[in-house]
C-alpha cells in the first residue's frame, strides 16, 4: 500500500506550506478525546471475539499448562506432580511413540502430497485451457470436502481383506502380497499414511497451481528457446516461484500430520498394538479412560510446542512473499 | 507454449491415475452399499440385484432426519455469529486501527495453528462446569472460539485493503462508527463474509474431536460426529455402514459442487492469507 507515501509527495510537489495529511488537518482542538472515544469504540468491536477466544482458546490453554503439573483423575483433589508429568511423556515407550509416529506420518501426510501435488499442478498448468484440467482440479480436491471421518470408513473398507486394494494386488499377480493392511503393525501406519495423502493431495494441487498460474509465461518460452527440458524447466523456473506455496502447503499437511486423530480413530484406534498411536488420541485415551488428567495435559502441551516448533521457520519462508 | 507430444501424454496419464485414485473410494463405497446388508462382498463388485433399499434403510436406522436437524442446529449456531463478531474484531483491527490493535492481532494470530487436542482436556471440564455436557452448545461455544484467530485474521485482512476515503466521505456526511459499519462496510464486503461462511460451514460440519468428547448422544452431534457413531453401531454390517457413510457425506459434496468456485477461492485465500 503506496497511499500514504503518494499523498505526502503530492503535497510536497504543491509546495504546500504545512504539508500535514488529511486527518490531521481535520482535527479540532479536541483531537486527543476524540482520539481515545474512537479506540474504545474500535475495542469495544472487538470484544465479543476477543470473549469467546479468551474463553475458550487462551484460558484452556492456560489451564491445560496448569493440569499437566498435577497428578489428578478428574474427581478426587489433584496433587502436585512438578515436571513429572513431563519426563512421563518422555519417558514412556508407548506416549514416545505415539510422538515418533506422528513424525513419520509427515511423510505420507505431508511428503507425499507435496511432491504429488507439484507434478500434478505441473502438468495442469502444461495443459490448463483442456476440459481434463478443469476436471482433474475438481475431482482431486473431492477428498478436502468430505469428512475425514468418512474418508476413514471408506479406505477402512478399501484396505481391508477383501477390499479393493486386495483385488487390485490379485488382479496384478501381487496377491501373495495382500493382507489386512491396516491389521498389520508392519503396514498399518503407511496404511493410514495413505488416507492422509489420498485427503491432502488436493489441498496442495490446488495452492500449487495457484501459485503457478502467477508465473510469467514468457520465462518458460525462453527456457524452451535456450534447451531447457522439461525437467531443467521445472527445476529452474517453476519450483523457485512457488516457493511460497510450497511454505502453506508443508505448514497446513504437517500440523494434520502432527495433530491427525479422526481418521486413525475412524480407521485403527491407534493399534494393532500402538503402531498407529498418535498423541491426539494418547490425550484423548489418558484423559477419557485411564483418567490420567495430568500426563494427558503434559503431553498436549508437547504437542503444542511440537506444531509450533515447525510452523515457526516455515513462516519466516513465508514472510518472505510480503517483502 | 511449445510442449512435446511425449510429455503431454506423460502428464495426461498421470493425472488420469490421480483422479482413478481419488474416486475409485466413493465407487466402492458406493457398490458395497448395493449388496445385501449382513453380506461381506468383496471391494469392487456389482451386485446380482442391487438392494436400493439399503439407502433407506440406513437412512432410518441412523436417523437421518434428526442428525441433519442437529447440525443444521448447530451450524445455525457458530457460523453467522461466528462471522458477525469476527467481522466486528476484523473491521475494528483492520481498518480503524486503534493504538495497540497490533499487539491484539498478534495475540489472535497465535491461536491459527493451535491443534484442537491440545485443550480438549479443559474444555471438557469447563464444559462439565457449566453443565453444558451432552448439549449442543457444548459443541457452539467453543467452536466460536476456536474460529476466531482464522475468522478474524481473515476479517482484518480484507478490511486493511479497504480505502479509507470511503470511510472519511461517510464521516464527512456525519456517519457514526456503527453506521459506518453497516452501512458502508458490510455491503463492501459481502465476497469476504460468504467465503467465510462456507469455510466455517464445511469446518462445523466434519468436525469430529469436540463432537466425540463433549457430546454422548449421537443426535446432537455434528455429522461427523454422528458418522463416528454410526460406525461403531454398523461397523459389521459393511453394505448398510457404506450406504450410512454416503447419505453422509453426500450434503457436503452438494454445498461443494454448488459452491465450487467461491470454494475454492476461499479456501486458497484462507490458506495463503493465514
Amino acid at each position: 500500500m503506496a497511499s500514504p507515501s503518494q499523498a505526502a509527495a503530492s503535497a510536497r510537489d504543491v509546495g504546500a506550506a504545512a504539508p500535514t495529511s488529511r486527518r490531521r488537518a481535520a482535527a479540532p482542538p479536541t483531537r486527543g478525546k476524540r482520539r481515545l472515544t474512537a479506540t474504545v469504540a474500535a475495542y469495544v468491536l472487538v470484544l465479543p471475539a476477543a470473549l469467546f477466544y479468551i474463553a475458550f482458546v487462551i484460558s484452556p490453554i492456560v489451564r491445560t499448562a496448569q493440569y499437566s503439573l498435577y497428578e489428578w483423575d478428574g474427581i478426587s483433589p489433584a496433587t502436585w506432580a512438578g515436571l513429572a508429568n513431563y519426563v512421563q511423556v518422555f519417558a514412556n515407550p508407548t506416549l514416545v511413540g505415539s510422538i515418533l509416529n506422528s513424525f513419520e506420518l509427515i511423510l505420507y501426510f505431508s511428503v507425499v502430497p507435496v511432491i504429488l501435488g507439484l507434478f500434478a499442478a505441473n502438468v495442469i498448468r502444461g495443459i490448463a485451457t483442456s476440459r481434463l484440467a478443469t476436471v482433474a482440479r475438481t475431482v482431486l480436491f473431492l477428498p478436502q470436502v468430505i469428512p475425514l471421518v468418512a474418508a476413514g470408513i471408506m479406505w477402512t473398507w478399501q484396505l481391508s481383506t477383501k477390499g479393493v486394494v486386495n483385488q487390485f494386488l490379485e488382479l496384478v499377480g501381487l496377491g501373495a502380497v495382500a493382507r489386512a493392511w491396516l491389521g498389520d503393525t508392519q503396514t498399518a501406519l503407511p496404511a493410514v499414511g495413505v488416507i492422509g495423502a489420498w485427503v491432502q493431495l488436493g489441498l496442495c494441487l490446488l495452492l500449487l497451481l495457484a501459485g503457478m498460474t502467477k508465473i510469467d509465461p514468457a520465462l518458460y518460452e525462453a527456457a524452451r528457446i535456450d534447451g531447457a527440458g522439461p525437467v531443467r524447466e521445472f527445476f529452474s523456473i517453476t519450483l523457485p516461484s512457488v516457493r511460497q506455496e510450497l511454505a502453506v502447503c508443508v505448514t497446513i499437511t504437517v500440523i494434520s500430520a502432527l495433530a491427525s486423530f479422526d481418521i486413525i480413530y475412524i480407521s485403527t484406534q491407534g493399534g494393532p498394538a500402538n503402531s498407529t498411536l498418535v498423541p491426539g488420541l494418547q490425550i484423548y485415551y489418558l484423559a477419557f479412560f485411564q483418567r490420567d488428567i495430568g500426563t494427558a495435559s503434559a503431553l498436549a502441551m508437547v504437542l503444542m510446542v511440537l506444531v509450533l516448533l515447525v510452523v515457526i521457520p516455515l513462516q519466516r519462508v513465508l514472510r518472505g512473499r510480503d517483502a | 507454449m511449445i510442449v512435446s507430444a511425449r510429455e503431454t501424454w506423460l502428464g495426461r496419464a498421470l493425472l488420469v491415475v490421480l483422479m482413478l485414485v481419488t474416486v475409485l473410494p466413493f465407487v466402492s463405497l458406493f457398490v458395497t452399499a448395493l449388496h445385501e446388508p449382513g453380506t461381506y462382498p468383496g471391494g469392487l463388485s456389482w451386485p446380482e440385484d442391487p438392494h436400493w433399499e439399503n439407502f433407506v434403510l440406513a437412512f432410518q436406522s441412523a436417523d437421518m432426519f434428526q442428525l441433519l436437524w442437529s447440525s443444521v442446529l448447530i451450524e445455525l449456531g457458530v457460523v453467522p455469529f461466528a462471522v458477525l463478531i469476527a467481522t466486528l474484531a476484523g473491521f475494528a483491527l483492520g481498518h480503524l486501527a486503534p493504538r495497540g490493535g497490533r499487539i491484539v492481532f498478534i495475540v489472535f494470530l497465535l491461536g491459527l495453528t493451535l491443534p484442537f487436542e491440545g485443550i480438549i482436556v479443559p474444555l471438557y471440564y469447563q464444559m462439565r462446569d457449566l453443565g453444558l455436557l451432552n448439549t449442543r452448545w457444548a459443541i457452539i461455544l467453543p467452536l466460536v472460539g476456536l474460529f476466531m484467530p482464522f475468522a478474524v485474521t481473515w476479517m482484518r485482512a480484507h478490511f486493511v485493503n479497504m480505502p479509507q476515503d470511503i470511510s472519511e466521505a461517510a464521516r464527512v456526511d456525519g456517519a457514526t462508527t456503527w453506521q459506518l459499519f453497516w452501512r458502508i462496510h458490510v455491503p463492501l464486503s459481502l465476497p469476504a463474509l460468504s467465503s467465510l461462511a462456507i469455510l466455517l460451514f464445511l469446518w462445523t460440519w466434519n468436525q469430529f474431536l469436540l463432537a466425540v468428547v463433549l457430546v454422548d448422544d449421537p443426535a446432537k452431534r455434528t455429522m461427523a460426529g454422528a458418522l463416528g457413531a454410526f460406525q461403531g453401531q454398523w461397523g459389521t454390517d459393511i453394505p448398510l455402514l457404506c450406504a450410512g457413510s454416503l447419505l453422509i457425506l453426500t450434503p457436503t459434496l452438494i454445498v461443494f459442487l454448488v459452491f465450487q468456485r467461491q470454494f475454492v477461492a476461499a479456501l486458497l485465500q484462507g490458506s495463503l492469507k493465514g
